[in-house]
């Protein structure tokens, strides 16, 4: 690959980065919600709720992620009424269509995420919380909830790396994000390696550094006895290294 | 055919109905998506070997090869081979002195697209199902006398299958699923067909939807058996 080929196919990719991490973006708080909003129905007392969210939760997660985004972006354009109706403004646009399709996919997904985490909340500290007379809400905000966050970050940093990589499937419905850009540039100069190396290795950072983030705020919430090694371990250097300073 | 037609007729089995090339292109889903599982973890194992063998070198380029399939999208393996395994193929050809042209078509690429992918995974699978295996049983064989070959086919494997299965479920839906990517390089598996069969009677909601269904049963049919053979094969 010469060099200026090299910065064609650099600028064009820097462009859809953007795209990419927009659609990724928009996607994950809107799944967060839908998640919760599932979450929520399912721990409902009413039968109704439930077997509403957790239909959803299991057609969602049981169909390809493209079948999702093709029955909304081509499928819906069957129906003339709706074609006329006010919702067309935004179903008829790619992008919201792929942001819609996968928030929906994501909810799921995050829903068994956040199913996980409340399930590994001990009975016994809810118990405690209510034993002291806390309000339903008060136990879930000061209790459940900051155990369930704790115990469900990793899974969700992994649905985030998953989201991450679905933004891709954007590409078929004409979103031109990372990967569809890669397909062009691969067809048009034929450095089909080399510009699989550069996207991958965008892919690749992008993944790390949120992964690290993630790993970060793990670690931020960690109460202190239960933080990983190295953190304990400088600490004790240091509290060696008073005596000597003193 | 009218675009007005009912569903029923639609669906019908026969020259003015789409059934058949539904059926053409479900066996095409499946075909392409058992290949490339069985393929993909046979080289998963392999590479799980690799990982956890003593050769450093080997392990880095295993590891790194699952950090990059697992870390980016499907569609940009997908992608990669489509258009990257001719040039390739060829310039090996050339260096045995065939000049000619060689071309593979669709199907293949998309066979290896769901090895490579699935052969990444899987190794992570069978990676941890082999850290679940107490040491005391490395030792036990040890001490029976068993080389490491032997003890690991007769005394580790079976109990790493074990251990593996739920994973390996999970791999089998997830190469359904990523057969789905293949209709943007004109496979003719489900998805393809349905678009089509969608365009030409004006009407893919109904086809799309169908698709989702089938995609649904095969998935939950799929989970079921894996239950049911995990189920067999616990202990007692």
């Amino acid at each position: 690959m010469d060099f200026e080929t090299t910065l064609h196919v650099a600028s064009e990719l820097a462009g859809a980065i953007w795209v990419t991490l927009a659609l990724a973006a928009a996607t994950l708080p809107l799944g967060f919600v839908l998640a919760g909003i599932a979450t929520w129905a399912r721990a409902s007392r009413h039968g109704f709720l439930r077997a509403i969210a957790s239909a959803y939760v299991l057609a969602f997660r049981s169909t390809p992620l493209l079948v999702q985004i093709f029955v909304l972006y081509y499928g819906l354009s069957q129906f003339t009424w709706l074609r006329q109706s006010p919702a067309w403004i935004l179903l008829r646009e790619p992008f919201a269509c792929a942001v819609i399709a996968m928030s929906l996919c994501s909810g799921a997904y995050t829903a068994e995420v956040m199913r996980g985490g409340l399930a590994a909340v001990p009975k016994g500290a809810i118990e405690a919380a209510r034993a002291l007379g806390l309000s339903p809400l008060k136990v879930f905000l000061l209790v459940t909830a900051p155990i369930a966050v704790r115990r469900a970050l990793p899974a969700y940093s992994n649905e985030i790396v998953v989201t991450l990589k679905a933004t891709s499937l954007a590409s078929t419905i004409t979103v031109m994000e990372l990967t569809g850009v890669a397909k062009d540039l691969m067809s048009e100069t034929f450095a089909v390696i080399q510009v699989f190396c550069m996207v991958a290795a965008i892919y690749l950072i992008i993944n790390s550094a949120l992964i690290f983030g993630l790993r970060l705020l793990e670690i931020y919430l960690a109460p202190p006895h239960e933080r990983p090694l190295r953190r304990q371990r400088g600490r004790n250097r240091k509290a060696e290294a008073r005596p000597a300073d003193a | 055919m009218a675009a007005d037609a009912s569903i029923l007729q639609m669906l019908a089995w026969g020259d003015q109905g789409w059934s058949r090339p539904l059926l053409f292109g479900l066996g095409v889903t499946i075909a392409c998506a058992s290949l490339g599982y069985v393929l993909g973890v046979a080289l998963g194992f392999a590479i799980a070997l690799a990982k956890l063998g003593n050769n450093r070198w080997i392990a880095s380029a295993a590891n790194l090869y699952t950090t990059v399939v697992r870390g980016v999208p499907p569609l940009l393996v997908i992608f990669l081979l489509f258009f990257g395994t001719n040039g390739a193929l060829m310039w090996v050809a050339r260096g045995f002195g065939y000049t000619g042209y060689i071309e593979i078509d669709a199907f293949t690429v998309g066979v290896m697209a769901v090895t490579l992918v699935s052969a990444s995974y899987s190794s992570e699978v069978f990676r941890g199902a082999h850290g679940t295996i107490p040491a005391g049983q490395f030792e036990a064989f040890a001490a029976l006398g068993l080389r490491p070959f032997l003890g690991l086919c007769l005394v580790i494997m079976p109990q790493m299958f074990r251990q593996a299965l739920p994973g390996l479920g999970n791999v089998w839906i997830m190469a359904i699923k990523e057969t789905t990517l293949l209709s943007v390089i004109s496979v003719a598996e489900l998805m393809r067909v349905v678009g089509l069969a969608g365009r030409t009677t004006g009407q893919p909601f109904v086809f799309y939807g169908a698709a989702a269904v089938i995609y649904f049963v095969l998935v939950a049919v799929s989970s079921r058996v894996f239950i049911a053979v995990e189920n067999r094969m616990r202990w007692g």
